[in-house]
């Protein structure tokens, strides 16, 4: 591997010998296209007209007054979709035609990246296949039948907990024995290097525009840039254009589930430890002896026991912190901002609107604060309704 | 010399390797399957420590991991399990590990007490030969030896450097996969050994879907000096699980065979 993928003591590219080769193919074929003036070209078209970029930056009026202080939403709910994925499906996807591939595979938790790699997988004209544990395809039965509408084969992972991290094992499986002619389309800033790298590139755009949008419509950068944490892809997204504003505070929001005292929860950098998943050294929630633990968490996307290696470092290094919220937090904050603002904000993102909640009172009026509506809560109503029962 | 060139030499034909995911499906039983197969005249024992998300593993040994972890298998109780196994019988044994297991035991310490129970190489699953340097110092320090893989599409410089870091024997994965059984032998095996021989003096070792005698004669027959049999063997627990007899006698008739196609043919030399 030509370069190393290390943030800190985090990351690296933990994997068995055999799914060497493949990473260094990606890691290769990113070099060669990132910059390359057709593929910047044809990827920037595609953002634009494709999935509906630059997102807005809206000023949610109703839910400032409510908390008492400033909120912007960048609105990524917005894209094709319904989420941020699209952005790295397409950045991937596009990177995988670019290196001649005719077979993707993805993992999905929420079913957001497995919708977006199906979409792209349609629009492409690949062979596509998701990964999705048998408890989510339960719970985000809708996007299932998107995926196949767009062509997918969605194959239902029963190992283990049934849900992201043994969908992150199968489709890791699957690869091994495939990877001569298929390109794993990998969802989140984790796993091994150069998924992190690649990942926050192409969600990269988040954070430039959102920057750019505060000192268009604000005149001034935000004091806080808030995203939830379950992977860390959206997160790292919009943070990415941040990182060299010391004045800005970044905060990761993570699912604190039925409370950060039991062991139902996915609240991986608020109390986990370090470790060695899926490739990349980071924190994990693991038992004493290093067994990865079940995650339970309202929202399938952040049901993760690990996180992206980049998190990890910000975590350490201070330049961003984590923090977490209950599942009941989550749902109250889903509630209240549809009634405020008329938007249904993905359970993920509600997350991060609910650790705003948490800040009523301790903020002078005129902070503005950021939030990454990471995605849109339409699947989550049934969800929602069950819970409120 | 290693304890592995050791017994290579002297044994004049491969060696059988079976494999066991320590504590599947619990840990009386384990103990009672590994000494039925060192009876039935297994050379080496390779042995596996069971880890919640075992991603270079197939379908058969994640199900082996799931039910030795849910039978209570821990890293410290697996060493203790190997403890036992050498007392019951001096016989080599590699270690098949997840890297996160080492991390939270403490490398130093893990690698000491495995050498104390007896343990002679560890092999970590998740670790390339590029990282090589996290753990073979520690490996060494504690006089064990290291084993790392050798895949099918390997470039011939990865396969140098893992012939020069390796200290024990070099694990050679016949196909593109996880583990797990196979009808028929993957066409790469014969090739990928040979170019091994040609390229260094390290014992290499055949691994990964291979299911009956005569996949080990064929690999046996490609110059390998040590046929691992994981997938098939731990089959026959997962078939069996109501009837620990029926395991043992399916273990014991399958080593069996195993080692005479292995000896058939062979005039013993010396």
């Amino acid at each position: 591997m030509k370069l190393k993928g290390r943030y800190g003591s985090f990351g690296g590219f933990y994997v068995p010998e055999v799914l060497i080769p493949a990473l260094e193919d990606i890691e290769a074929g990113f070099e060669r296209f990132r910059d390359d003036p057709a593929f910047v070209a044809e990827l920037d078209e595609l953002y634009r007209n494709y999935a509906g970029r630059p997102t807005p930056l809206y000023h949610a009026k109703r839910f400032s007054e409510l908390v008492g202080f400033q909120v912007y939403v960048k609105r990524e709910d917005l894209l094709h979709g319904g989420a941020h994925k699209v952005n790295n499906a397409l950045g991937q996807g596009l990177l995988a035609r670019y290196m001649g591939k005719k077979k993707i595979i993805a993992e999905t938790g929420a079913g957001q990246h497995g919708l977006a790699t199906a979409m792209i997988g349609a629009l492409f004209g690949f062979e596509t296949k998701i990964f999705m544990g048998s408890i989510d395809i339960a719970r985000q039965n809708v996007n299932v039948h998107k995926m196949k509408l767009c062509g997918a084969e969605v194959v239902s992972v029963t190992g283990g907990s049934c849900t992201l991290k043994d969908a992150i094992n199968d489709a890791l499986r699957y690869w091994t024995a495939h990877i001569d002619d298929t390109f794993y389309l990998f969802g989140t800033a984790g796993g091994p290097h150069p998924f992190p790298m690649i990942v926050r590139h192409f969600q990269s755009p988040i954070g430039r525009e959102a920057r750019q949008q505060c000192l268009e419509q604000i005149g001034r950068l935000p004091d806080i840039v808030t995203a939830c944490v379950g992977g860390g892809s959206n997160a790292i997204g919009i943070f990415s254009g941040f990182l060299d504003d010391k004045s800005v505070r970044l905060v990761g929001v993570e699912g604190g589930g039925k409370g950060l005292n039991t062991h139902e929860h996915c609240a991986t950098l608020t109390v986990g430890s370090v470790g060695i998943l899926h490739g990349a050294r980071t924190y994990l929630l693991q038992d004493e002896n290093g067994q990865i633990r079940e995650t339970e968490c309202i929202s399938a996307g952040l049901d993760y026991p690990g996180v992206g290696p980049e998190h990890s470092y910000l975590k350490d290094s201070g330049r961003a912190q984590y923090t977490a919220v209950t599942d009941k937090h989550v749902v109250d904050v889903f509630n209240t901002f549809t009634r405020c603002e008329g938007i249904l904000p993905a359970l993920e993102s509600s997350h991060a609107l609910a650790w705003l909640v948490t800040q009523k009172g301790k903020l002078p009026k005129d902070t503005v604060a950021v939030i990454n509506l990471s995605g849109r809560g339409d699947k989550d109503v049934g969800i929602i309704e069950q819970y409120t029962k | 010399m290693s304890v592995y060139q050791n017994l290579f030499k002297t044994l004049h034909r491969a060696a059988l390797i079976p494999f066991f995911v320590i504590g599947d499906p619990d840990e009386t039983t384990s103990f009672e399957l590994v000494k039925t197969a060192i009876d039935a005249g297994a050379d080496v024992l390779e042995l596996g420590i069971p880890f919640s998300d075992p991603v270079a593993d197939g379908p058969t040994i994640q199900k082996a991991d799931i039910r030795a972890l849910a039978s209570g298998m821990t890293p410290a109780r697996a060493i203790a399990f190997i403890q036992r196994v050498t007392a019951y019988r001096p016989i080599p044994i590699g270690l098949l590990v997840y890297y996160n297991l080492l991390i939270q035991y403490g490398m130093e310490k893990f690698f000491t007490d495995f050498k104390a129970a007896g343990g002679t190489s560890v092999l970590v699953a998740d670790l390339s030969i590029d990282d090589a340097d996290e753990i073979a110092p520690l490996v060494q320090k504690a006089g064990l030896e290291t084993v790392f893989m050798v895949t099918p599409n390997m470039t011939e410089e990865r396969i140098k450097e893992v012939a020069c870091r390796t200290t024990g024997f070099i694990y050679t994965v016949s196909l593109l996969g996880t583990t797990g059984e196979r009808s028929a032998l993957s066409d790469a095996v014969r090739p990928l050994v040979q170019k091994l021989k040609a390229l260094t003096d390290k014992p290499v070792c055949v691994g990964f879907g291979i299911s009956t005698p005569e996949h080990a004669k064929e690999v046996a027959a490609a110059g390998a000096d040590g046929v691992i049999i994981g997938s098939r063997i731990v089959k026959f627990i997962e078939s069996n699980l109501t009837d620990p007899a029926a395991m043992k006698s399916q273990v014991a008739d399958f080593v069996g065979n195993v080692k005479r196609s292995l000896q058939g043919g062979t005039c013993p030399r010396g």
